[in-house]
């Protein structure tokens, strides 16, 4: 399929300014272009950091001094639970965005970010219960850090299933973005659980208020791990919202000229 | 390179927290395994769907253009 070839930008569009950059933002076929050129750079760097990171994570790093080597699932965890409540941050933006100011693009982003999002919250709830297991003896407890983790799953599958509730992609969309706004309310919840009540979960490792309190090879481990999640995760909201895009716009010309 | 095992066992075992520490990164595998691939099964779908879509846009505007033909040859 022609689509896999990304077509050049004209001269016109290269040079641009401030407010032409944003409507081009709006525009599928200029996202289209553009994030052909910057997934393999994405992917790329992600998988090399990965290779990077899991080694210091998994070999290099110590072991904690209490939990043993049980605590290198932190490498997994952490960036796991930090992307899914940054996704759905991004979800309930992109769904504002197309709320508000109907640009087209926007709602295909968020339609794009909600699995991947179930996904990492999906990924964060698991590794947690794996790590609890040797940790607290226990895979499972109601605690407030893991209750309002759960929610976020359902939110994540809620999103989902009123999207593909209504034939109409904009009706769908719509009614999606309202419960993708008004859950947002979810995410300073888990952020500040383990300060607002009292819980068997730990608190934050790292913080930007003061100095982290963790050996120096495991914090290396930790955010090389994240930064990799995080490339990770745009590589792949744009290689989903590429099919989206497409989709949507399959009665706009260009699309017709990739299918072709 | 510095590290905490002296042994590939070692290293499998992890402590006492081998089954743990790799369940979670066998699990993990599996989840970014799905999210690369599945994009690329969607992907071939679409293409079907589009094209599908396509034909069907150009029979409906054949069946339109015969359904308007005998009239005008009546009048």
């Amino acid at each position: 399929m022609a689509a896999c070839t990304v077509p050049r930008l004209t001269q016109q569009e290269s040079g641009m300014g401030t407010w032409t950059w944003f409507h081009k933002w709006g525009s599928p076929k200029w996202f289209y272009d553009i994030s052909g050129r910057w997934m393999p750079w994405l992917f790329g760097l992600s998988a090399l950091l990965f290779v990077y990171g899991l080694v210091q994570g998994l070999y290099i790093s110590p072991p904690d001094y209490q939990q043993g080597h049980s605590v290198r699932i932190m490498y997994l965890h952490v960036p796991a639970a930090f992307l899914s409540m940054f996704i759905y941050v991004l979800m309930a933006t992109a769904s504002a965005v197309g709320y508000i100011w109907k640009m087209k693009f926007a709602p295909a982003l968020a339609a794009a970010a909600a699995p991947i999002g179930a996904c990492f919250t999906f990924l964060a709830l698991f590794t947690g219960s794996v790590w609890g297991k040797p940790t607290w003896n226990t895979w499972w407890v109601w605690d407030a850090r893991i209750t309002s983790e759960l929610i976020l799953l359902f939110l994540y599958f809620g999103f989902m299933a009123l999207r593909h509730a209504f034939d109409d992609i904009q009706t769908g969309d719509r009614a999606a973005g309202v419960l993708a706004m008004v859950g947002v309310i979810n995410v300073p919840i888990i952020h500040f659980s383990v300060d607002w009540w009292y819980t068997l979960h730990q608190g934050a490792t790292i913080s930007r208020l003061s100095k982290p309190t963790i050996d120096s090879e495991m914090l290396i481990a930790l955010l090389v791990m994240i930064v990799a999640h995080f490339l990770l995760f745009f590589g792949l909201l744009f290689r989903r919202a590429r099919n989206e895009v497409l989709w949507r716009e399959r009665q706009a010309s260009w699309v017709r000229e990739l299918v072709k | 390179m510095s590290s905490e095992f002296n042994s590939f066992a070692e290293f499998l075992a992890m402590g006492t927290h081998g089954f743990y520490v790799w369940l979670a990164y066998g699990v993990g595998l599996l989840v970014f395994l799905f999210l690369l691939l599945e994009p690329g099964w969607r992907r071939r779908q679409l293409r079907s769907r589009l094209q599908a879509f396509y034909r069907r846009e150009q029979l409906d505007a054949q069946a339109d253009a015969a359904a308007r033909q005998p009239k005008a040859s009546l009048e």
